[in-house]
């Protein structure tokens, strides 16, 4: 080995380097988010990867909604034909934060065995998110199409309305050119993302964050396979305030009205363009109605009660104007089945929700 | 350690590699490297919730040391003017670290900020005159050199035994006024400590019978703190190590490729491999997790595979670092999981510590049972040496009941290969003589060691002997899950 030699393998090296980065960047590399051991070497997951401690809940967050599609089990199962399919998008109480996947909505109702008078088997597939934003849910909603629903169910809350919330969750913000796409398809109110889309962006090195999250979601897809976990489960928790804030304001708006064009109601017409002929049930999802203090001002933590009524009033006016099917189960759960916020229920609450849509007869 | 400490200690090395190329810099050699080793180790040393603990422990490792040397040197050795000036420069490095504590809130040699400086000079005061006391002493005796070993596994005990370092914990809380109810076994966390307690035992020993090469008190410094396996070995042997470092390899192309190979080999091996298979390797939370006795058994070769790419990933980058600096450090792995046999695995696995294990105690323990004992059967000799020498690397790792049970385990293991091959010599000897029925046996020999030693992982790995029974149990399908 002499100095010409380490000279060789160097200048080799970083040949070899920027060349990959160069190809990298050159070919369209996006497809790459599908290639997956899920669904084949491994379980597909029964929803979609989020954790902010992966070590413990085998699961992490990431921003490619390719690989997160990848990784569902959605995307391993072939539609059969006696199936009927129904997709479940929403945030974090659909998604099921502190209830195993057989506990959320989906998994209820999926576990119910439902048949459509047809008899065709009423199969759910759990598409939350736990990020409160309605262009999520589209985001979500345009990327599930392809997987061919029969039906969309979509659980909301208030709290997924304010327009200035809307581009603010990270899943959102890192994928501009989805958001733009949405906002220029549906002329949606909303100012468009800037992408960063930078030849540099592209290569390897600019890649390289997204690129290990691929890599680690392969990884901790072993450890769901092998243990069904993929959330943390703390042994205890902080349970959602109860009493409140003598407290009017929600997001700084006093009542007793909504600024106008505050609450982007126009995002639930464009899902419902989105979905075309796929049918959509909208459900106001059950929220705790706290009885502690100042809960004549406010009804929890997120809502106080005339922001929450007039938001009420504006979806029953907008799903009767549109003539969509929408149900209210904002009081259907009892405040002692609410875990860590006043949108996550437990296990008991999850299942009166999911029978409280079985019995609304929108379902097949 | 994470990836940039090992590109600053890549940079150090380089350092070193520059100084020696230039005439009047490579005369200086030794002291530089004295100088970054002390250093390091004051920088590596984790964060400790002790007020000042991460100051006096890198301190204490300094001065066991020059104790080491005290006690271990020749009388006439100890009287050079040049170990006096080392001293000094020791002296005047730590106080030199000592007062970055008056550069403000921001620490970068130390974890956190050094102990006011009236404290360290009386602390370097008092050791000096203990050390000037007992470099007058005109010959070392055996029962002090004894006594130093004795106190070394004291110490040893102390740190590697949960309910001691508790209380030592909650007794070093009451000196600084800290809470003792905070106390907790992980708050005495000495940066490389287990390597250098047997390096120093090793020099005493070999003091005591003669065989230690007369050293100068910074070539003994180096050779005990010497940076790049001062955290994770190897555990050189002096004599072998003070030849690399008087006649060091020429800088140049030579060492720079060989140890940038090293260095890339160890980064891949930790970086990539080891961290990725920690994602989904056994250990304590997963192991009552797992459903079925498939997905155990991937973890547990996920383990196997961690723990060798993390310490021989450790070791590649040692031997690199030593390269950079022109020493060539000894090999502490060699394929282990490809030997066909236990005995062969031990002598392909943590070889140095192996080595020292059988120098210190195996070797003389069966020399003492031969001699001593000598109405015991050779195979029981055989039982005790190994069961003995084996709980002990067990306790190294740690004083738990699953190190013991896995020194156990590789003790029984070393006894009944011992056995077999003796038993199944002419066997053994009719199989060489076939080539193609050599091969497979060779082969399922490798796999029958690997499976054994991948078994014992989980004694290694798992925190508690229930658990441990239980995924043993599972792997074999028996039971309803860990």
């Amino acid at each position: 080995m002499n100095g010409r030699f380490v000279r060789n393998v160097l200048i080799k090296g970083l040949l070899l380097f920027t060349l990959f980065n160069l190809l990298w960047a050159v070919v369209d590399t996006a497809p790459s988010g599908r290639l997956s051991m899920y669904n084949s070497l491994l379980g597909g997951r029964e929803r979609f990867p989020f954790g902010e401690n992966p070590s413990e809940s085998y699961n992490l967050s990431l921003y490619d909604l390719d690989a997160m599609f990848a990784s569902h089990r959605l995307d391993g199962l072939p539609k059969a034909a006696d199936e009927f399919r129904v997709i479940v998008i929403g945030d974090s109480s659909t998604w099921g934060t502190l209830l195993k996947p057989q506990e959320t909505l989906a998994g209820i109702l999926d576990r119910a065995g439902l048949h459509t008078p047809d008899g065709k088997q009423v199969r759910f597939y759990n598409l939350g998110y736990p990020t409160l934003s309605l262009v999520k849910d589209l985001m979500i909603l345009d990327e599930a199409l392809q997987y061919d629903p029969d039906l969309v169910l979509w659980p909301v809350t208030l709290e997924s309305f304010p327009r200035n919330n809307q581009l603010n969750s990270p899943i959102v913000a890192n994928n501009p050119t989805r958001v733009n796409d949405l906002i220029a398809r549906f002329n949606l109110n909303l100012t468009p993302l800037e992408e960063k889309g930078g030849f540099w962006q592209r290569t390897i090195i600019g890649q390289r964050r997204t690129l290990a999250d691929r890599l680690r979601l392969q990884l901790y897809g072993v450890m769901w396979s092998a243990t069904g976990i993929d959330q943390a489960y703390p042994a205890d928790y902080t349970p959602a305030l109860r009493d409140l804030e003598d407290d009017q304001s929600y997001y700084g708006w006093q009542p007793p009205e909504f600024p106008a064009d505050s609450l982007a109601f126009d995002l639930l017409s464009a899902g419902m363009q989105l979905a075309g002929e796929v049918p959509v049930i909208l459900v106001n999802e059950p929220i705790l109605i706290s009885e502690g203090e100042n809960s004549d001002i406010r009804y929890n933590y997120y809502y106080p009660r005339w922001a929450y009524d007039v938001y009420r009033l504006e979806f029953s006016s907008a799903c009767a104007a549109a003539g969509w099917n929408c149900l209210d189960l904002w009081d259907a759960v009892p405040q002692e089945h609410f875990t860590n916020s006043a949108i996550h229920r437990d296990a008991f609450g999850e299942d009166i929700f999911a029978q409280e849509i079985v019995h609304s007869g929108l379902l097949p | 350690m994470s990836l940039v400490s090992i590109l600053i200690l890549v940079g150090l090395s380089l350092g070193v590699h520059l100084a020696s190329l230039l005439p009047f810099t490579r005369r200086f050699r030794i002291q530089l490297l004295l100088i970054l080793s002390v250093v390091v180790i004051y920088w590596l040393q984790p964060g400790l919730p002790i007020r000042g603990l991460d100051f006096w422990l890198p301190t204490a490792t300094v001065f066991i040391a020059v104790l080491g040397w005290l006690l271990t040197a020749q009388p006439e050795e100890r009287a050079y003017r040049s170990n006096l000036h080392t001293y000094f420069l020791l002296t005047m490095l730590i106080l030199v670290i000592a007062l970055t504590r008056y550069l403000g809130a921001t620490t970068f040699l130390t974890p956190s900020r050094p102990p006011q400086i009236h404290l360290v000079i009386a602390a370097l005061l008092v050791v000096s005159l203990f050390f000037f006391a007992l470099q007058k002493l005109h010959k070392t005796p055996g029962t002090l050199l004894a006594l130093a070993i004795f106190a070394l596994l004291l110490l040893f005990i102390l740190l590697k035994l949960p309910s001691l370092t508790l209380a030592a914990s909650s007794t070093l809380r009451g000196f600084t006024g800290q809470s003792r109810e905070l106390a907790s076994a992980f708050d005495i966390r000495w940066l490389g400590f287990s390597y250098i307690a047997f390096r120093l035992i090793h020099t005493l020993r070999d003091r005591q019978t003669g065989h230690l090469p007369a050293l100068s008190l910074e070539e003994y410094l180096v050779y005990m703190l010497f940076f790049p396996a001062f955290s994770a070995g190897p555990i050189d042997r002096a004599e072998r190590f003070i030849k690399e470092l008087r006649q060091p390899e020429a800088p140049g192309a030579k060492n720079l490729a060989a140890g940038g190979e090293r260095l890339l080999i160890g980064l891949f091996k930790k970086f990539i491999l080891a961290d990725t298979l920690a994602m989904i390797a056994l250990n304590g939370q997963n192991a009552g997790q797992v459903q079925g006795a498939g997905w155990l058994w991937l973890l547990l070769l996920a383990y196997s595979f961690q723990i060798f790419f993390d310490f021989s990933g450790y070791t590649d980058i040692a031997i690199g670092l030593g390269h950079l600096m022109g020493i060539r450090l000894p090999e502490n792995f060699n394929a282990p999981y490809l030997k066909p046999s236990l005995t062969r695995f031990w002598d392909n696995w943590h070889i140095t510590l192996t080595q020292w294990f059988r120098a210190y105690v195996f070797n003389p323990l069966t020399r003492l049972l031969r001699t001593k004992a000598r109405t015991l059967p050779a195979w029981l000799v055989i039982l005790i040496t190994q069961l003995s020498t084996m709980v002990l690397i067990g306790l190294w790792h740690g004083m738990t009941l699953n190190f013991i049970l896995w020194g156990l385990w590789h003790g029984f293991g070393l006894f009944i290969n011992n056995r077999w091959s003796s038993a199944a010599h002419p066997l053994t000897t009719r199989v060489q003589a076939r080539p193609a029925l050599n091969h497979l046996v060779t082969a399922l020999s490798i796999l029958l060691t690997f499976t054994y030693v991948s078994l014992g992982w989980v004694w290694f790995a798992l925190p508690d002997v229930s658990t441990s029974l239980k995924v043993l149990a599972s792997l074999f399908g028996i039971g309803g899950g860990a």
